[in-house]
C-alpha cells in the first residue's frame, strides 16, 4: 500500500485528504496526517464569525471521527519537525516518526509581521487562527483603544472584528497610499474609505509604523512622521509568510520571499514531495485564498490516482465580507489605457463606485472593481470567466438596465453550461441544473448537499439559488412556497391577509382566501395564525374542530389513546405543597409521573373523559395549563442562579418565570423554548433554545435561534450587556417578527437559517429598526401577552366545554376499553402496539 | 340508549343528537363492542360514519382526527400519524394498504342515526 503523508491539517491539507479518499478505491493508500494546531481542520475563512457566535466545533470542517471512519491517522498539536529526504521519513516534535512514499505539504502561511520594535509586548496580536482570535477575545475586555495594522484584504476584517469585539475606537494603519492597493483603485479605495470611517474606524493611510511603545504592554504606537496615537491593543495583518521552513530546512527549493517552488503537477523539485495550499510558489506567486488551494489539492490528487490534471494559475477574484460595506474586485481591476477601455459608474453620496474593464473590440469582460453594491459580481465575474459575449450596450450591467428589459434568470442563463459557479467546489452551471432536474433538489440545502456547491466561502449561493429558481421554472415544478392545496399563500402571505380582513375562524378564512374543504395541514396553521393574532380561547367559534387532536383536547395524544398531563412549573421553580397535590393527583387517577426534559413533571396515562377532573384538582392548587400540547412557548429552562449559586451573577430563576409568565400560551409556528443561565457556565443549556440568555457581569446577554433536538445548533450572539428590560423588549420583537414569518412548522433555527443576510439582517430588523417595524412588534405582543388566559382553567369553569372531553358521544361515563396498561417499576406503561 | 330499527339488511341504530358533533368534526359511537366514528361534514351538508380504529397501529383515534378533502375526496386523517383515509370509500389516501369500513348515515329530526349490518 502506498503511503501518504500529509504535512498540515489546514483547509487545503483536510480538503486533499477528503478528494483523495472520494477517489481512491479503499486501501489503496495509507494516510496519515500531521497537524500543528490541536483541533482538526477549520473554515479559516469564516474565522471572524467567531466573535459572532460561531464556536470552534461550529467551524470544523470535519470531526476527528471523519478521519477515523475513513482510516485516516490523524495526529494533531504534533508538528513535523524535520523531514529526511534519504531516507523518506519525517520525524514530529513529540517523537513520531513515519515514513512515506509522497509527501504532500499543506502547512499554509503565518502572518507577516514586519520587524518593528515593540511587536513582542502583550496586547499585539495577529489573526489567523481560532487561538489568536480567544486571546484577542480575552484581551479586548480590557480595551478601549485598538489598532490594525494592514488596510489590505485582511486587515480590513481584523478591523471589523475589533468593532464587534466592542472596541469602537479603531484605527487602521496602511502603509501604501490606500487601501486594499492590490485589489482596488485610486478612486474606489477613497470611496471604501469613507464608507468605514461611516462605521467608526478610523483610516490612516502613507503611515509607516516605527515602534509600538509601552513597558509589558502596548500603549502608544509612533509613526515615521513622529506622530503617535494611544493604543491598548493591537492585530497586525500586513501581509501573508509562507511557512516554507521546513521545506527550506530539508534542502527544497524555495523562492527569495517565500514559498515552496512548486511545477504545475505542484511537484517541489524532489519528485515524492509536493506542496499546495498558501505554502507553495508557483510561477512566482502565492495563492492566498482557499478556492485556488483546493484547485491544487485536485490536482495532486487526480495525480495520484493515475490522473493527468494540471494547475495552470487561478482567479484572483474577491469578494470582501466585511459587513455594511460590500467590496468586490475580478478578473483584471486596473486594465491600463492601451489594452482596454473602462465604465465607471460613481455615487460619492450614496458611496457606489463600480469600474468595469472591456477589451478594446468591446467583446469581452476583463475585469473590474464593485464597491458599495456588488450585488452583481457573481455575474460579472462569471462573464468574465467564461468570457461571455457582451451585450450592446455594456456598461448596462453596472448601471442596471433603463428601460430595456433584462432579469436575472436571463443572466444566469446567459451562461455557458461548463461555466464555474462555486470556485471553491469547482462545481458547473451543468452540475447545478442536473442536482435540480435529475436528483430533485428544490431547495439551497439540498443542492449544497449533492453538489457541494455553496460550501466553500458561500460566495455563490445567491447565485446557486437564482440557478435552482430559474431551472426549476424551466421545468414548470412550482416554485412557490404554498401551505397545500387549500391555500395558494405562504405563512407569511395568509397571516397578513387574516390580520387585514379581521377574520376570527377557520371556516372565514377558508371561505375568503382558501377552496375546497382544507385538511390536517392547513387547519393547524390557520388555527395557530389566529391564536397568534387574536389569543381567543382555541376551542371557541367553532375552531375546536380546525386544531390538531392535541390543541382540540388541551393535551398530548398517547400512544394507546390516553393524555398526558403536563402543569406549567415556571423556571422549574415549585413549592413542596405543590409537589404534593401533583403526587396525589397522580394517585388518585393511576397516572405515570416523569420528571420531564423541560424541568417539569408530566403525568402520563390519563383518560379523556378524566382531564376536566384532573386539571380542575391542579388548577385549585394553583397550577395552569402548560402548553405542552401547544406550538407554543413551553418551558424557560433557569438554573439555580445567585439566591444560591457561588458563581450566579444575576437571579436567573426569577428572569426565567418572569420571561415564562410573560410568553405563556404564546401560539407560533412551532413550539419555542428558553432557558436562562446565571453566568457563563451556563447550567440551563439556554444556548441549546430559541432564545436564551446568560448572566453577565453587566446585565445579560441575549441568544437567538438555537435548537436541540435533532439538528442540533447554538443559538448565536445578539445583543449583550441588556438590562432586563431591554432584554424583554428585544425578546418581545424578536418572537412576534418570528410569529409572522416563519413557515408552518419551522423553528427558529431553520427560519434564521433561511434568512438572507442572517444574524445581522435580524439584528438590523430588532435592535435598529431597519424595517420600521419594531413599534407596531412590541404592540403586538403587548396585545397577546394581556389577553393570556388559562385554557383549562376555561375549560374546569365551563361545562359545555367540559362536555367534549368523552371518549363517546352516548355513552359519556364509560371510558374506552381498548386502553390496556401493563405494570412497570411500580408504575404504569401502555402496553406496546404492532 | 341504544334503539335500533331495521331496514333491509341493515339496522339503523340513534348514534346521538345532531348538535352532540362538532361541526366539520368527530364524535366516537358506541354500538355493543363497535366503536364508531361519526363526522358531520357540515361544509358539504354530508355526514360519514367510519370504524374508529386506524389500522396503522390500531389505535382508537379516527373520531379525534381533523377532517378535509384531498381534491374533491373527503376524508380524516389520524391524529397519531396522520395517515389518511376517504371517508366515502375507506381507502388509505397515502398509498398504504390499509382500508376501513365505513357506514351509512342518515339525520331525521334533529337526530342522527347510523346503518350496521349484521355482522
Ligand atoms: C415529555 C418530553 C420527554 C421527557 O419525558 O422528558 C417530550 C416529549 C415529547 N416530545 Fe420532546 N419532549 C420533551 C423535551 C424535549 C426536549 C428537551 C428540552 O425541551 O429541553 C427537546 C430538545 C430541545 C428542543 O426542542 O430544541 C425535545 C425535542 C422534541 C422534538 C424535536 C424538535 C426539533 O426542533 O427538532 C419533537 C418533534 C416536534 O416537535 O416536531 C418533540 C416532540 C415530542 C412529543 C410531543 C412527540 C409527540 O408529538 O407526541 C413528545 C410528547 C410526549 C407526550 O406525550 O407528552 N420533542 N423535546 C419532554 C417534555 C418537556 C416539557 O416539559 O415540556
Ligand atoms: C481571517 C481570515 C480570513 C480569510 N478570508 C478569506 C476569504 O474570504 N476568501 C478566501 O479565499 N480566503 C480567505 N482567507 C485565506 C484562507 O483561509 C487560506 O487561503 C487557507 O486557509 C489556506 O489553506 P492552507 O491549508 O494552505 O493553510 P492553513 O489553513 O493555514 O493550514 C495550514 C496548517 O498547517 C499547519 N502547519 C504548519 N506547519 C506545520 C508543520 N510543520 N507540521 C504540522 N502542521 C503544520 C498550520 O498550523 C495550519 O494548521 C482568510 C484567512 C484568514 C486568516
Ligand atoms: S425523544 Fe422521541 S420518544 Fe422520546 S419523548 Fe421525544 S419524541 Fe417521544
Ligand atoms: S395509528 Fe393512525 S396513523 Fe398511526
Amino acid at each position: 500500500m502506498m503511503k501518504i503523508v500529509i504535512i498540515g491539517n489546514g483547509m487545503v491539507g483536510f480538503k486533499f485528504c477528503e478528494k483523495l479518499v472520494a477517489k481512491a478505491p479503499k486501501d489503496s493508500f495509507e494516510i496519515t496526517v500531521f497537524g500543528e494546531e490541536i483541533r482538526p481542520a477549520y473554515d479559516r475563512v469564516h474565522l471572524s464569525e467567531f466573535f459572532s457566535g460561531k464556536t470552534a466545533d461550529d467551524l470544523t470542517l470535519a470531526p476527528a471521527d471523519w478521519y477515523a471512519a475513513n482510516d485516516i491517522q490523524l495526529y494533531l498539536g504534533d508538528p513535523v519537525k524535520e523531514i529526511d529526504r534519504e531516507q523518506k521519513k519525517v520525524y514530529s516534535i513529540r517523537g513520531l516518526s513515519v515514513s512515506y512514499d509522497i509527501l504532500v505539504l499543506a502547512t499554509g502561511s503565518s502572518a507577516f509581521v514586519p520587524p518593528i520594535p515593540g511587536v513582542e509586548k502583550n496586547g499585539v496580536f495577529i489573526y489567523r487562527t481560532i487561538e489568536d482570535l480567544e486571546m484577542m477575545r480575552d484581551w479586548a475586555k480590557k480595551t478601549k483603544k485598538g489598532a490594525v495594522i494592514g488596510g489590505g484584504l485582511l486587515g480590513l476584517e481584523a478591523a471589523k472584528a475589533m468593532i464587534d469585539l466592542g472596541i469602537t475606537d479603531t484605527h487602521v494603519i496602511e502603509f501604501a497610499p490606500r487601501l486594499m492597493p492590490r485589489q482596488i483603485d485610486e478612486a474606489g479605495s477613497v470611496i471604501l474609505k469613507n464608507k468605514l470611517e461611516s462605521l467608526g474606524l478610523k483610516i490612516l493611510t502613507n503611515t509607516n509604523t516605527t515602534a509600538i511603545q509601552g513597558e509589558d504592554s502596548i500603549k502608544s504606537m509612533l509613526f515615521a512622521d513622529q506622530s503617535s496615537i494611544d493604543v491598548d491593543m493591537l492585530v497586525i495583518s500586513a501581509g501573508i509568510k509562507p511557512r516554507d521552513e521546513l521545506a527550506k530546512q530539508a534542502g527544497l527549493e524555495t523562492g527569495s520571499r517565500g514559498g515552496i517552488v512548486v511545477n504545475e503537477q505542484m511537484q517541489t523539485n524532489d519528485k515524492s514531495i509536493f506542496a499546495i495550499g498558501e505554502c507553495a510558489l508557483y510561477k512566482g506567486m502565492i495563492y492566498g485564498l482557499v478556492a485556488p488551494g483546493y484547485e491544487m489539492a485536485e490536482v495532486v490528487a487526480d495525480h495520484l490516482v493515475g490522473g493527468q490534471k494540471t494547475f495552470h494559475g487561478f482567479d484572483m477574484s474577491t469578494k470582501l465580507k466585511l459587513i455594511g460595506v460590500d467590496v468586490a474586485s475580478f478578473g483584471d481591476p486596473f486594465v491600463a489605457a492601451g489594452d482596454g477601455r473602462t465604465v465607471v459608474l460613481e455615487d460619492t453620496m450614496k458611496g457606489i463606485y463600480k469600474r468595469i474593464n472591456i477589451s478594446t473590440d468591446g467583446k469581452y469582460l476583463l475585469g473590474g472593481i464593485l464597491i458599495g453594491d456588488a450585488d452583481a459580481y457573481n455575474m460579472l465575474l462569471q462573464t468574465a470567466k467564461n468570457k461571455v459575449i457582451l451585450p450592446p450596450n455594456p456598461e448596462d450591467m453596472i448601471l442596471g438596465a433603463r428601460g430595456g428589459e433584462s432579469s436575472g434568470g436571463d443572466s444566469v442563463s446567459a451562461l455557458p453550461d461548463d461555466a464555474i459557479i462555486c470556485s471553491c467546489e469547482s462545481v458547473t452551471k451543468e452540475n447545478i441544473c442536473k442536482s435540480v432536474t435529475e436528483n430533485n433538489c428544490e431547495s439551497v440545502d439540498e443542492i449544497k448537499k449533492c453538489t457541494k456547491a455553496g460550501t466553500g466561502c458561500g460566495g455563490c449561493v445567491p447565485m446557486v439559488k437564482d440557478l435552482m429558481l430559474h431551472t426549476m421554472a424551466a421545468n414548470g415544478k412550482y416554485v412557490r412556497n404554498v401551505i397545500c392545496e387549500h391555500f395558494h399563500y405562504s405563512r407569511q402571505e395568509l397571516f397578513d391577509l387574516v390580520k387585514i380582513n379581521q377574520l376570527k375562524s377557520y371556516d372565514e378564512v377558508l371561505d375568503t382566501f382558501g377552496k375546497n374543504d382544507g385538511c390536517e395541514i392547513c387547519k393547524p396553521v390557520v388555527s395557530s395564525i389566529l391564536a397568534s393574532l387574536w389569543n381567543e380561547l382555541i376551542l371557541d367559534k367553532g375552531n375546536a374542530a380546525a386544531q390538531d387532536s392535541n390543541d382540540r383536547f388541551l393535551a398530548n395524544i398517547q400512544k394507546g389513546g390516553t393524555y398526558s398531563v403536563v402543569p406549567r412549573i415556571p423556571g422549574g421553580e415549585i413549592t413542596p405543597d405543590k409537589l404534593i397535590v401533583i403526587g396525589q393527583v397522580a394517585k388518585e387517577y393511576h397516572l405515570y409521573t416523569k420528571i420531564t426534559g423541560g424541568q417539569r413533571i408530566d403525568l402520563f396515562g390519563a383518560h379523556l373523559s378524566d382531564l376536566p377532573a384532573i386539571w380542575k384538582k391542579l388548577i385549585e392548587a394553583g397550577f395552569e395549563s402548560g402548553h405542552a400540547y401547544g406550538k407554543a412557548l413551553r418551558t424557560v429552562k433557569s438554573c439555580v442562579g445567585s439566591t444560591w449559586c457561588r458563581f450566579g451573577l444575576h437571579d436567573s430563576v426569577s428572569f426565567a418565570i418572569q420571561i415564562e409568565e410573560r410568553y405563556r400560551g404564546l401560539r407560533a409556528p412551532h413550539k419555542i423554548k428558553s432557558g436562562v443561565s446565571g453566568c457563563i457556565r451556563e447550567c440551563a443549556e439556554a444556548r441549546s433554545k430559541d432564545f436564551g440568555i446568560i448572566a453577565t457581569e453587566k446585565g445579560w446577554n441575549l441568544y437567538v435561534c438555537g435548537n436541540g433536538g435533532s439538528k442540533p445548533q447554538h443559538a448565536l450572539l445578539f445583543a449583550t450587556d441588556l438590562d432586563s428590560e431591554t432584554c424583554i423588549r428585544y425578546i418581545d420583537r424578536f418572537l412576534m417578527f418570528y410569529i409572522k414569518t416563519a413557515d408552518p412548522l419551522m423553528r427558529t433555527a431553520p427560519w434564521l437559517n433561511k434568512m438572507e443576510g442572517g444574524i445581522t439582517y435580524l439584528q438590523n430588523v430588532i435592535i435598529n429598526d431597519s424595517l420600521g417595524i419594531v413599534a407596531e412588534l412590541e404592540r403586538e405582543m403587548q396585545l397577546l401577552v394581556d389577553s393570556y388566559k388559562c385554557e383549562w382553567k376555561e375549560v374546569v369553569d365551563n361545562p359545555e366545554l367540559q362536555k367534549k372531553f368523552s371518549h363517546f358521544v352516548n355513552a359519556p361515563e364509560e371510558k374506552d376499553p381498548s386502553v390496556k396498561f401493563e405494570a412497570m417499576r411500580e408504575q404504569k406503561k401502555v402496553a406496546d402496539w404492532k | 340508549m341504544i334503539t335500533t330499527e331495521t331496514e333491509g339488511k341493515l339496522s339503523w341504530f340513534i348514534a346521538c343528537k345532531t348538535e352532540d358533533v362538532p361541526v366539520n368534526g368527530g364524535v366516537c359511537v358506541k354500538y355493543e363492542d363497535r366503536q364508531i366514528a361519526l363526522f358531520h361534514f357540515a361544509r358539504r351538508g354530508a355526514w360519514y360514519a367510519t370504524q374508529n380504529e386506524c389500522p396503522h397501529r390500531n389505535q382508537m383515534a379516527l373520531s379525534r382526527g381533523m377532517i378535509g378533502s384531498l381534491d374533491t375526496e373527503p376524508k380524516v386523517a389520524c391524529p397519531f400519524h396522520k395517515k389518511t383515509f376517504s371517508l366515502e370509500t375507506g381507502e388509505c389516501l397515502n398509498g398504504d394498504d390499509y382500508q376501513i369500513k365505513t357506514y351509512p348515515v342518515k339525520v331525521m329530526n334533529g337526530l342522527v342515526y347510523i346503518g350496521v349490518d349484521g355482522e
